[in-house]
């Protein structure tokens, strides 16, 4: 029973939330639009040439791909161990309490203040000078607190009874967490880690500092090499060419490229996410 | 049983490496920065000109990077805070199930869109358009920058706002219809208020955001380090100067421990926005 | 069978409390309980809702270990041996002491992998003999006939019945002497809850049964022992009959002519 005012807020608000939608799907339409045309195999598979004038993105695939690998060697495993232990061991008390203010003090790091740490400490300390060495790492410190807080949330998901039954026939903690927690939680973990590591394959500020080339057109050999990376390439064929309005093409076939990449991985997550909820339910 | 205990020490070791990492951050940043406190001093900073490299006289002064920062921050919070609260609004309380489902993951798309893409977005698209618009020499403005902040903002302060009314009991709800309070009213008058510490959270969580972006404003801000609180004039942000200039510099110099000095400053910056919003989360007992 | 109290002199006591407190935190849940259960019989809690009646049955295989800041003070015997002796052995005390809960809880697994859970945890991996330890505890459990036929189906398909059944089967799998329930039937139909108490009734001569139960009729139903608490004290132990024949407390009077509770 609303009066005529109201109807009219409800509507202006209802635009309000449809305009930002319209905003996201016309942005996606304008990438889509203009990367697609120029996007072809040819593109994907070959070399760049003429400082990324002509060919295609592949040393920047590759590259941003081995980043990814390395960041997910890097920090799931450290952030699926933290989340088990926030959400199995952790008790009240002040460690715990210094550990999860860690954790959201690292949530809110800028990107590029990522960058500058791991410039400092693995680029120069540590010596792994610009590589992909350096750029995973640093995109791990990234991607930590996010890997952990979904890890914890899908952990605490899992039934206390689970653990209280397992512990009961004589399964110790880490018997009981290893066959009773860990296996049911393992979809949510995954696809939580999956959301965060997705957001990393798009960073360009961190890997900036850290591990891209503005050209290089080869294939990394060891983990101690430079390479491209497609967020970085994007930035600088659309602000560094110097022909940046002749390469438009390229430049929107990359954003398509790039786009695809982490909204792919996002929407398989979700997949898995579907998958596994029919596999257990409680 | 063995086993058991080196388990637990494992997850302990691994939690543990949030606690290290993050004075790993502090202590690299400050290492980096430190040599710049003797020579040329920290007054420095303090300077009201950018000028790193000059021929004559080179200027640290980060106060034009700190307004281009506040101004760009500013105006898009402007957008940013209206545009989520109704879109929280609407997801929470107007929209049916249905829409529901639909709208939030396509919130979350946005999050996931890279910022590097929504800066080359702002670049080919959004500045000629502005240029037009107003009639100006360039489109890579302050308010060309604010514009792409607010869309990275938006999934931040959307998801937390809606998260804080959600956490309004129902029964305030139920109490505020039985006294005959429309839907609208009870909105307004009730859980709007309820929520508002939690409304007040996401928008400082977002704000932190939007300090920390680099990408999108460096690609459509102009990049002019000079002092202005015009929207439509260039200008240039903390962490675009950092991206910009750091790939240039040489290690160890002055420049190099001046743009460490602006890492220090946004470190701090987010740092307290993020533990002021938890506090306040924790305090009216938002905190899941 | 005619159970008396004071016990017969020849009865073997497998459990044996003396002057047992326990804490939650500063919280004191238990006051100076002693306590005697005897063997192969069954011996039921009663009393109101928080009187401490599971927390004492919780510590009978230390599963109030799991919940930090917790206390104990006082003395527990299981067959002799201490078990809040430090380098007491928790994994083999769980293993001879087995509970089921009072929200039936099967793993989200098959139901052979459910009964198969704690002998595979506790080494046991020939295929041929985890196949007999699931055959025999689920025809003691008296959920074979029903299930023998989809032993590799989710357990959580079962009814809630049948979930408790299987519970059951899961505990007994381990091979214990002592079996812990909390409140087993409490989440269940009427008819669910008298193939429950069959079921306590086929198990009784082979196994020490401990029941926590909040419904008086089924204590008397199943139980040769009757403990009722109150506000953390036992407040009288007695043979069952007796108990609610002639109770010798007023609050357990009180209590089991429902005056309060």
């Amino acid at each position: 029973m609303s009066t005529r005012r109201e109807q009219i807020i409800y509507l202006l608000i209802r635009m309000v939330m449809y305009s930002i939608v319209l905003v996201i799907g016309y942005i996606l339409f304008d990438i889509v639009r203009h990367g697609l045309p120029a996007l072809n195999w040819e593109f994907i598979s070959e070399y760049p040439r003429k400082s990324g004038s002509e060919g295609g993105i592949l040393p920047a695939i590759v590259g941003t791909l081995s980043l990814l690998a390395g960041t997910i060697i890097v920090a799931l495993p450290l952030g699926i161990c933290s989340a088990i232990y926030l959400s199995e061991y952790a008790e009240q008390t002040r460690f715990t309490t210094i550990i999860r203010l860690a954790i959201i003090t690292l949530a809110g790091v800028p990107s590029i203040v990522f960058g500058l740490f791991g410039l400092g400490l693995f680029v120069l300390f540590l010596n792994f000078g610009t590589s992909i060495l350096a750029g995973s790492l640093t995109l791990a410190c990234m991607v930590l607190p996010t890997i952990i807080v979904s890890s914890e949330e899908a952990l605490r998901a899992v039934p206390l009874g689970y653990r209280d039954a397992s512990l009961a026939l004589g399964a110790t903690k880490w018997e009981t967490i290893r066959t009773n927690v860990l296996p049911y939680s393992l979809s949510g973990i995954i696809t939580g880690s999956i959301l965060g590591i997705g957001r990393a394959a798009g960073e360009t500020a961190p890997i900036l500092l850290t591990v891209a080339a503005f050209y290089l057109p080869k294939l990394p050999k060891s983990i101690f090499d430079q390479v491209m990376a497609l967020p970085y390439h994007l930035y600088i064929l659309a602000t560094q060419h110097p022909e940046a309005d002749k390469v438009l093409p390229l430049q929107y076939a990359t954003a398509l490229v790039l786009l695809l990449l982490v909204l792919g991985l996002s929407l398989g997550a979700i997949f898995i996410r579907i998958h596994f909820r029919k596999k257990y339910r409680w | 049983m063995w086993k058991d205990k080196a388990m637990r020490l494992l997850m302990v070791s691994a939690a543990s490496t949030s606690i290290f990492l993050v004075a790993l951050i502090f202590i690299f940043l400050v290492k980096e920065a430190a040599p710049f406190v003797l020579t040329p001093g920290l007054r420095a900073l303090l300077d009201r000109q950018w000028i790193p490299v000059s021929f004559v006289q080179e200027h640290f002064g980060i106060l034009p990077l700190v307004t281009g920062s506040a101004l760009v921050t500013g105006l898009s919070m402007l957008f940013t805070i209206p545009l989520s609260v109704l879109g929280a609004i609407y997801i929470a309380e107007i929209a049916n199930p249905v829409e529901r489902e639909i709208l939030k993951p396509f919130i979350e798309l946005l999050a996931s869109i890279p910022s590097v893409v929504l800066g080359f977005f702002g670049l080919v698209v959004l500045a000629p358009l502005i240029k037009a618009l107003f009639g100006l020499g360039t489109g890579l403005t302050a308010l060309t920058g604010a514009f792409l902040l607010t869309l990275m903002a938006i999934p931040t302060v959307i998801t937390l706002s809606e998260d804080a009314i959600m956490s309004v009991p129902r029964a305030y709800k139920d109490a505020s219809q039985a006294l005959g309070a429309s839907d609208l009213q009870t909105i307004f008058r009730v859980i709007i208020p309820a929520a508002l510490p939690g409304i007040i959270a996401a928008i400082m969580l977002g704000v932190g955001r939007v300090i920390g972006e680099t990408m999108a404003v460096l690609m459509v801000t102009g990049n002019s380090a000079l002092m202005s609180w015009s929207p439509l004039a260039p200008v240039r942000t903390m962490t675009a100067t950092i991206a910009a200039e750091m790939g240039e510099v040489s290690f160890g110099s002055i420049h190099y421990q001046a743009l460490f000095w602006i890492g220090l400053v946004l470190l701090a910056v987010t740092f307290i926005l993020n533990i002021i919003a938890q506090r306040v989360l924790v305090r009216y007992g938002m905190m899941k | 069978m005619v159970e008396t109290y004071p016990f017969p002199a020849d009865t073997n006591h497998v459990i044996t409390a003396s002057r047992v407190n326990f804490f939650y935190g500063a919280t004191q849940a238990l006051f100076d309980i002693s306590m005697d259960i005897p063997g192969r019989r069954v011996t039921a809690f009663i009393g109101p809702s928080g009187c401490g009646k599971s927390t004492f049955l919780r510590i009978f295989n230390r599963m109030n270990d799991t919940i930090t800041g917790t206390r104990i003070e006082g003395e527990v015997l299981i067959n002799g041996e201490d078990i809040y002796e430090s380098g007491s052995n928790v994994v083999r005390l769980r293993r001879k002491v087995g509970m089921v809960f009072q929200k039936s809880n099967p793993f989200p697994k098959s139901i052979f992998d459910n009964v198969a859970y704690g002998p595979r945890i506790h080494g046991t991996h020939d295929r041929q003999q985890l196949a007999e330890i699931v055959e025999q505890s689920l025809i003691r459990s008296a959920l074979w006939n029903e299930v023998k036929d989809r032993l590799e189906t989710n357990a959580l398909g079962l009814s809630g019945g049948q979930q408790q059944r299987l519970c059951i089967a899961r505990a007994l799998a381990v091979g214990p002497d002592i079996l812990l329930m909390d409140e087993p039937a409490s989440a269940l139909d009427p008819k669910s809850t008298i193939r429950i108490e069959d079921l306590i009734g086929e198990l009784r001569n082979e196994y020490t049964i401990v029941i926590v139960t909040h419904n008086m009729q089924q204590a008397a139903r199943i139980s040769d022992y009757t403990a009722f608490f109150y506000e953390g004290r036992l407040v009288e132990f007695n043979a069952t009959k007796k108990i609610f024949t002639k109770p010798r407390e007023k609050q357990t009077e009180d209590y089991i002519t429902g005056r309060f509770g």
